[in-house]
């Protein structure tokens, strides 16, 4: 896990474990979505996604592209109406409401920054529309530029912003008018990679210190992550999976959801025991079967996903599966091995970066969680 | 979904407007060749096809057009090539020189063209001064001239096209060609011809429909050649209404064929659009001959097609009267200019027009703007019929639409749409508001294209309701096109001739009748004087449109 996202993932992941506590003990869902439907002519895009969001929780909707997940928001912001469903917030029903009597604020993938009006301009809009007294306005404004850290730049024409300052101010703009719901549409997806990660820690210290309830869109899912609380898996439209990081890369729920979450590779097993809470696999090549833990029905012929910190490389023997290096990738402190074993199958390996070389021959043996076993996914 | 209904209802009354303005007078014309209802008969069309007249009209006026194409095409793109291409001294004046046809009135153009290469022009002048001739060395009429006119005025919508599509390239292709072994020549021809060619087909048959509609240059140089437009105009004069609404509808079809032509290009267009932020190659430097000929030929081809202005400009200053044989004119003075601010029946055309074009444009910027809200935003189901109406009165030839509007507003009929306003102020505006509405349309309609829906978004999440993210967001974006448009049509509305000769009363004479009234009493300078203002308040307000859009950028 802290050799995907580094060691600012980790720390960050401690503070988030600290606030999903905090928000679950106040347990009631400030921003309820129950059963969202959206048909566009040819494809069902939403399809009966439901989700409870408490209070000051940020929730990133991560999956592929035609997930449905940029659809989700802009049926929360209103930019379309669901053809069936409800979206509550603080009890109150907005499914049909206008967007603007939303109080919704949103910042959007390109930012949509007025480009006829400057900084100070676009983030008074939303005051202006809230009939804020002029001389309440500017100081509102000020507020929301320092929040920011772009103060003294209300008069600055939005085309002479860099990327990052009009990601920030587009931000200053939706909070300004104090929202109830904060939404945002891949809101880093426009910034260069390097910028990305500093952006990243600034917008989720911001929101937290706020403390708004936001939804955010994102396709990568290391951005999801480091930013959200909790994280809604979609695919196709559909609802795969919601909870923690660590609950979708610790407990998948699905074979999709397994793979779409960090690294896994595929093997292809057959069941052969069921014993309490534990399923006994035999892969193709291997000596001896493979205890995963696994409750529930399954049997025959299923699929084997394995986390590459959830396999060691060892000297081969006898007794263990064993294939040959085909490729070794640093990452620094460890390094990834793709082992190709005899039956034709790969198992990426995490290990020290010296414990193989390529084309060596090496032993495989499984140790502890990371070993998720599905039956064969019909797609 | 009460908003729903609301813009559907409004979707559908915009659509009963438009259909009132530009497709129940045509339709009327349609009708009344064939007699209308109740005496019903084809004695019109039968005298139509039986008249060899009429066919050779309609030939001639497809001839005219296919050559006038060929024509344009054959200047317009080596001018187009050559100045975007080809670095050489002065490019950039030779560029805007050979763009200023796009911006005159026809009429302007024509009467410019007149006075420099009519038979009594400066170029006769000086040819019968130097070889002793005893009369003009030759008469500028017949279909030689009008063609003549047609390629020196149109070749600018094939200059302008391949200079758009030239920088829309992305230089990478021909670079790709080049390493792949491909001579100048045969990049050329085997790669930036190809990816120009809709660019090029589009300004093809945009002359061939500005060449079916022309009237200005058969009307003033045509002689005993006649065309449609030139046809129907004297089928009306002697009096045969019917015969004239039989040749009014045999034009509009070969015009509608024209614009269904024309879609059917315009589809395919977007292929040469296929580029990323890639700068336009830049020009070529080559070596010094090529250069002192690129040179010559630019300047040359911008003298030859600019000079007929100067010609005018100079023209408005000679006094009637004062310029008889000699080569230049021997008195010079500002009489003219004068007497059209200080003689109040010279003074009043140009207010007529000034106004007329103004309210026309007003209009017609109004109802675009309404089919674009309503077609792009309120995604109306009416949306794709209105956008169509608006863009209808372009293939309408300007005579065609002038018998329609005079037929159909000539009798009191209220509860059929007709109302009697042939002879009242109203006519020349309602006619120029319907002429203007495919540009305006298209302006805004691109203005809409261009502007990110996710402003608008932005402005209702941040809680402004519909009327609001109109005034505020939506339509000063759409400034630098509303500018564009509005610029655009006035300018046509301004310096129209076809529609105002055929509606105009003396009352609301505008300024091209003026011109023309001015030419036929011998007042050449007049003419002139007023044909400068023409070109001169057109440019003026394209300039101040171009210094508008800048603000915004």
């Amino acid at each position: 896990m802290d050799g995907l996202l580094g060691p600012a993932g980790a720390q960050y992941r401690e503070e988030g474990r600290r606030a999903v506590t905090a928000v679950a003990a106040a347990a009631t869902a400030y921003l309820r979505i129950a059963g969202l439907t959206k048909r566009f002519t040819a494809h069902l895009a939403v399809d009966g996604v439901s989700l409870d969001i408490p209070r000051g929780d940020i929730l990133a909707l991560l999956g592929p592209s035609g997930s449905g997940k940029t659809t989700t928001l802009r049926l929360l912001a209103g930019f379309e109406t669901p053809d069936s469903g409800r979206i509550e917030v603080d009890g109150e029903e907005v499914t049909r409401t206008p967007v603007a009597g939303r109080r919704f604020g949103m910042v959007f993938q390109h930012y949509a920054l007025f480009p006829h009006l400057d900084v100070g301009g676009n983030v008074a809009f939303g005051l202006e529309s809230l009939g804020v007294p002029a001389a309440e306005r500017a100081s509102r404004v000020a507020a929301a530029l320092e929040m920011v850290e772009l103060s003294g730049l209300e008069r600055r024409a939005v085309s002479a912003l860099s990327g990052g300052q009009q990601q920030r101010v587009a931000l200053a703009r939706a909070l300004a008018p104090a929202p109830r719901v904060l939404l945002l549409d891949e809101p880093l997806s426009n910034l260069d990679p390097a910028l990305r990660e500093r952006t990243r820690r600034e917008l989720r210290s911001l929101i937290r210190r706020i403390g708004i309830t936001t939804i955010l869109v994102t396709h990568e899912q290391e951005e999801a992550f480091d930013l959200a609380d909790h994280v809604a898996l979609l695919r196709s439209g559909r609802l795969m999976q919601v909870g923690t990081p660590e609950e979708l890369y610790q407990t998948p729920a699905s074979s999709f959801v397994a793979r779409f979450i960090g690294r896994a590779s595929v093997v292809p097993v057959q069941v052969v025991a069921h014993l309490e809470s534990v399923a006994r696999v035999q892969l193709l090549s291997a000596p001896a079967p493979w205890d995963v833990p696994h409750s529930g029905p399954l049997s025959g012929p299923c699929e084997l996903y394995t986390r590459p910190e959830a396999l060691s490389l060892v000297e081969p023997n006898e007794q263990v599966l064993t294939g040959v290096v085909h490729e070794r990738r640093f990452l620094g402190a460890r390094a990834l091995f793709l082992v190709a074993l005899s039956s034709g199958a790969t198992l990426e390996v995490e290990s020290a970066p010296l414990a193989a070389g390529i084309g060596d021959r090496v032993g495989v043996v499984p140790h502890g969680a990371g070993l998720h076993l599905f039956a064969p996914d019909p797609a | 979904m009460k908003g729903r209904n609301r813009r559907e209802l409004l979707g559908l009354g915009l659509l009963l407007l438009l259909s009132w303005l530009v497709v129940y007078p045509l339709a009327i014309v349609l009708v009344e060749a064939v007699g209308g209802p109740g005496k019903w008969t084809l004695e019109a069309v039968r005298r139509f096809v039986g008249e060899g007249n009429e066919w050779r009209a309609l030939g001639a006026s497809l001839g005219l057009s296919v050559a006038s194409a060929v024509g344009a095409a054959l200047v317009g793109i080596p001018l187009g090539v050559l100045t975007t291409s080809i670095a050489f001294p002065g490019r950039r004046i030779v560029s805007t020189l050979l763009g200023l046809p796009a911006v005159l009135p026809p009429l302007v153009g024509v009467l410019a063209f007149l006075f420099l290469y009519g038979e009594t022009g400066f170029a006769a002048h000086l040819v019968q001064r130097l070889t002793g001739l005893d009369e003009a060395p030759w008469r500028l009429q017949g279909v030689g001239a009008v063609l003549l006119v047609h390629v020196a005025t149109m070749y600018v919508y094939f200059y302008l096209f391949t200079r758009a599509g030239l920088s829309g390239l992305d230089p990478s292709l021909a670079e790709a060609a080049a390493a792949l072994g491909a001579t100048r020549w045969q990049t050329f021809k085997r790669v930036t011809l190809p990816l120009l060619r809709p660019a090029l087909a589009g300004a093809g048959l945009l002359v061939f429909m500005t060449s079916l509609a022309s009237f200005s240059a058969p009307y003033i140089f045509g002689g005993g050649f006649r065309v449609m437009t030139t046809q129907i105009t004297a089928t009306k004069l002697n009096g045969d209404d019917r015969l004239a609404m039989v040749e009014t509808a045999a034009l509009l079809i070969v015009a509608l064929i024209g614009l269904l032509l024309l879609r059917a290009t315009e589809g395919k267009a977007d292929a040469t659009g296929a580029r990323k932020g890639v700068g336009p190659a830049p020009a070529r430097v080559v070596r010094p001959m090529a250069r002192l000929g690129a040179t010559v030929l630019g300047w040359v081809a911008a003298l030859v097609l600019a000079l007929p202005l100067a010609t005018l400009i100079l023209v408005s200053f000679v006094p009637r009267g004062t310029w008889t044989m000699e080569p230049l004119p021997p008195v010079y003075s500002l009489v003219n200019y004068r007497t059209m601010l200080n003689e109040p029946s010279r003074l009043a055309p140009i207010l007529t027009s000034l106004w007329m074009a103004g309210v026309a444009t007003a209009g017609a910027l109004l109802l675009a703007i309404a089919v674009a809200v309503l077609s792009r935003r309120g995604r109306v189901r009416s949306g794709a019929l209105l956008e169509g109406l608006m863009a209808l009165p372009w293939a309408v030839p300007g005579t065609v639409f002038a018998i329609a509007l005079a037929t159909t507003m000539s009798i009191h009929a209220p509860w059929v749409g007709r109302f009697v306003l042939v002879g009242t102020i109203w006519i020349l505006p309602l006619a120029y508001l319907v002429r203007n509405l495919p540009i305006a349309g298209r302006a805004v309609l691109t203005g809409f294209r261009q502007l990110d829906p996710s402003l608008e978004e932005a402005g209702a999440s941040l809680g402004a309701g519909r009327g609001r993210i109109l005034r505020r967001i939506t339509l000063p974006l759409l400034r630098p096109a509303l500018a564009a448009g509005a610029s655009l049509a006035f300018v046509t509305a301004f310096g129209d001739f076809v529609t105002s000769i055929m509606l105009y009363t003396y009352d609301t004479r505008p300024i091209s009748i003026e011109v023309l009234s001015s030419l036929r009493q011998a007042d050449v300078g007049q003419a002139a004087a007023f044909g400068v203002v023409l070109m001169a308040l057109s440019a003026a307000v394209f300039f101040l449109a171009g210094e508008g859009q800048g603000t915004t950028g």
